[in-house]
């Protein structure tokens, strides 16, 4: 028996095809979503293992660096250094803020770590080009996103940075860039205030009679020099010796330091499960919607098409044809539009992820799944079209 | 004995119920022997259309007798269980206009109904190409319908149904598009084809060009039959007899 749908399919081969891949492109943003989706996740998983950290030490009470502001005293790190099991400690800040590059803006993560190699908590995991932090002062390591190159001077607050080293996949949750500076200069950068406001500030003080007692030498002085120096970090991440329970050092820092203790698993809860939940949530509501309108276009033009040749179908049904020959025939061209837009779905979102701002992750798992979803979509697709066919009076062929 | 073609006795068919109800048929008899063209002929709404779809076994009748071939198809209710089967063994269709399938060739218009009763596709494209060559148009076998003729894509038509060997034809105004010499040509095939296959053929028409070329018509008025000698005779006197 011949295949009356790839017969049909191949006699109007053009307008099946443009239909298949104008269907292919919804399918691609589907697809993209879902990377999207994955890319966040994974995106949140590499910040996680490129800190270098086992634990993050962060104020009490606050979900840690990256989801809630955090501020604890700048020494904590000395005492975490010296508790059981603990390998290294470092203060970090993180500060998200715009940063000047030649004309424009660049919206990124400024993280003031302190400057070491690789390895260190809180450094970048690699880097594509140049060196870590040196010690000199302002330097910067830049993720490649934020589309800088090396030697580039970029403008944080008030001080002019040259780029010395350029990494990769360092983002935040939100998709921003990491840019790594000293960690004296971000501690700087999150308090700095304009000379203007210096000197108001000052002014205030020296007028406030509390602090301008001439009686006491030196407490003017104490107060101004206080209140333009910062004495916090956010966090402090701790890298444990090999074969430590982080749980049990975690339990230890928490109950002696008074802090906010996560462990690399409770870290990644905060960051997949409360951070990116509700872009998830976002997300999963778009790959409905776009379920629904790819069904309704499958749907509508099946139907179109059936309707095309309902005479046709008539003449069928009166010669003998038996109904399941026909739903067969609507059927496969349904699941053959689905398979080209399922294959041009595909190769459009491949293509076009790496143009997106953000990283899409485009999974085979997801693509299998995608598939399978795109032919449920199909067979579901092409009922209304094979009812309306299976209700085609075969008289109709006669007239009368 | 006898071989029937087509034997109708006492068809009635009925639509509606209570005061809509309408006799649409009120006793038809009719008979068409294997191997013989018949002509229909009626005003519009004198029963034809309903008298060939319950031949056609597409619509029920409410009473009465119908034998096909050596079936007996209809005796107050169908006696065959598979009324596609049927219409796909038993009954080649031509219609007015020739509904072939757009997207197949002309060899797959034609081979589809053996194909579709379990042949081989080898085989049912071997006696598509014997009826397409005995029809004259072997030659456009691969062509697509809407590159044929009128009178081409008719003789497809009749072609496709003629390749299961049905005992009974039923043509509804196959010659209505046509001119003349076409019109007259198809009925010469059909003519053949009925002698050749032992068909039985029955016509429904309109056609003046074409009626003096049937030996018998059966004129429908009024939901009954009434048969007379049709070779002879001008197609102005049939026509005035059949309004009368």
């Amino acid at each position: 028996m011949i295949s009356l749908a790839g017969r049909d399919i191949l006699h109007g081969w053009g307008r099946f095809l443009l239909t298949g891949v104008g269907l292919g492109l919804l399918i691609g943003v589907t697809l993209s979503m879902a990377g999207i989706y994955r890319g966040m996740v994974d995106d949140a998983n590499v910040l996680i293992d490129s800190s270098g950290a086992d634990l993050w030490v962060v104020q009490q009470g606050t979900l840690g660096p990256y989801a809630e502001p955090s501020s604890i005293y700048e020494d904590t790190y000395r005492g975490i250094r010296g508790m059981q099991g603990v390998a290294r400690a470092a203060n970090v800040t993180y500060l998200t803020m715009q940063v000047r590059h030649a004309e424009s803006d660049v919206r990124a993560m400024v993280v003031g770590v302190v400057p070491g190699g690789a390895g260190e908590p809180g450094q970048p995991g690699f880097l594509i080009a140049g060196h870590h932090l040196s010690g000199s002062r302002y330097e910067v390591v830049a993720d490649g996103k934020a589309g800088f190159a090396l030697d580039d001077v970029v403008t944080i607050r008030r001080n002019r940075y040259r780029v010395v080293g350029l990494t990769r996949r360092m983002v935040s949750s939100g998709g921003d860039p990491m840019l790594f500076i000293p960690l004296k200069e971000a501690q700087q950068a999150q308090f700095l205030k304009d000379n203007d406001a210096l000197l108001q500030q000052r002014r205030r003080t020296e007028a406030n009679p509390l602090f301008n007692r001439p009686a006491v030498p030196g407490l003017l002085e104490a107060v101004i020099a206080s209140q333009t120096t910062n004495s916090f970090v956010n966090a402090v991440l701790v890298q444990l010796k090999p074969g430590y329970d982080p749980e049990v050092a975690a339990e230890n820092i928490q109950r002696w330091k008074r802090l906010q203790v996560y462990t690399r698993s409770q870290m990644r809860t905060i960051l997949v499960d409360k951070l990116i939940a509700t872009s998830a949530k976002q997300i999963g509501m778009f790959l409905v919607i776009l379920s629904i309108v790819s069904a309704a276009i499958v749907a509508f033009i099946i139907y179109t098409m059936t309707m095309a040749k309902i005479r046709e179908i008539a003449v069928l049904k009166l010669i003998g044809t038996k109904n399941r020959v026909i739903a067969s025939m609507i059927l496969q061209q349904a699941v053959g539009l689905g398979a080209i837009g399922f294959v041009v779905g595909k190769i459009a979102a491949t293509l076009w992820s790496p143009f997106f701002p953000r990283y899409v992750l485009l999974e085979p798992g997801d693509a299998i799944r995608g598939f399978l979803a795109v032919m449920v979509i199909s067979v579901m697709a092409s009922i209304l079209a094979i009812t309306a066919a299976l209700k085609v009076d075969p008289a109709e062929a006669i007239g009368g | 004995m006898k071989r029937t073609g087509i034997l109708i006795e006492g068809l009635k068919k009925q639509y509606g119920s209570g005061e809509t109800l309408v006799d649409a048929l009120k006793g038809v008899e009719m008979e068409v022997a294997p191997g013989e063209v018949v002509g229909l002929v009626g005003p519009s709404g004198s029963g034809k259309s309903t008298l060939l779809k319950c031949l056609g076994a597409v619509i029920e009748p409410s009473a009465g007798r119908m034998t096909l071939g050596q079936k007996v198809i209809y005796d107050g209710g169908w006696k065959i269980k598979d009324l596609r089967a049927l219409r796909r063994d038993n009954i080649g269709f031509v219609f007015q206009a020739p509904y072939l399938i757009p997207f197949l060739d002309v060899i797959d218009n034609v081979a589809l109904l053996p194909m579709l009763a379990g042949e081989r596709n080898v085989v049912a494209r071997k006696r598509a190409v014997e009826l397409l060559e005995a029809l004259d148009v072997g030659h456009r076998a691969k062509a697509m319908p809407s590159q044929l003729s009128g009178g081409e894509q008719q003789r497809v038509a009749i072609a496709r149904a003629l390749v299961n060997h049905p005992p009974v034809i039923l043509a509804d105004e196959p010659t209505a598009p046509l001119d003349s010499q076409r019109a007259l040509a198809v009925i010469g095939i059909l003519n053949d084809m009925a002698r050749h296959y032992e068909t039985a053929i029955i016509i429904v028409t309109h056609d003046e060009k074409i009626i003096p070329s049937f030996k018998r018509i059966y004129h429908i008025r009024d939901g009954r039959t009434h048969e007379e000698a049709g070779e002879g005779k001008s197609p102005h006197e049939l026509i005035k007899t059949d309004r009368a």
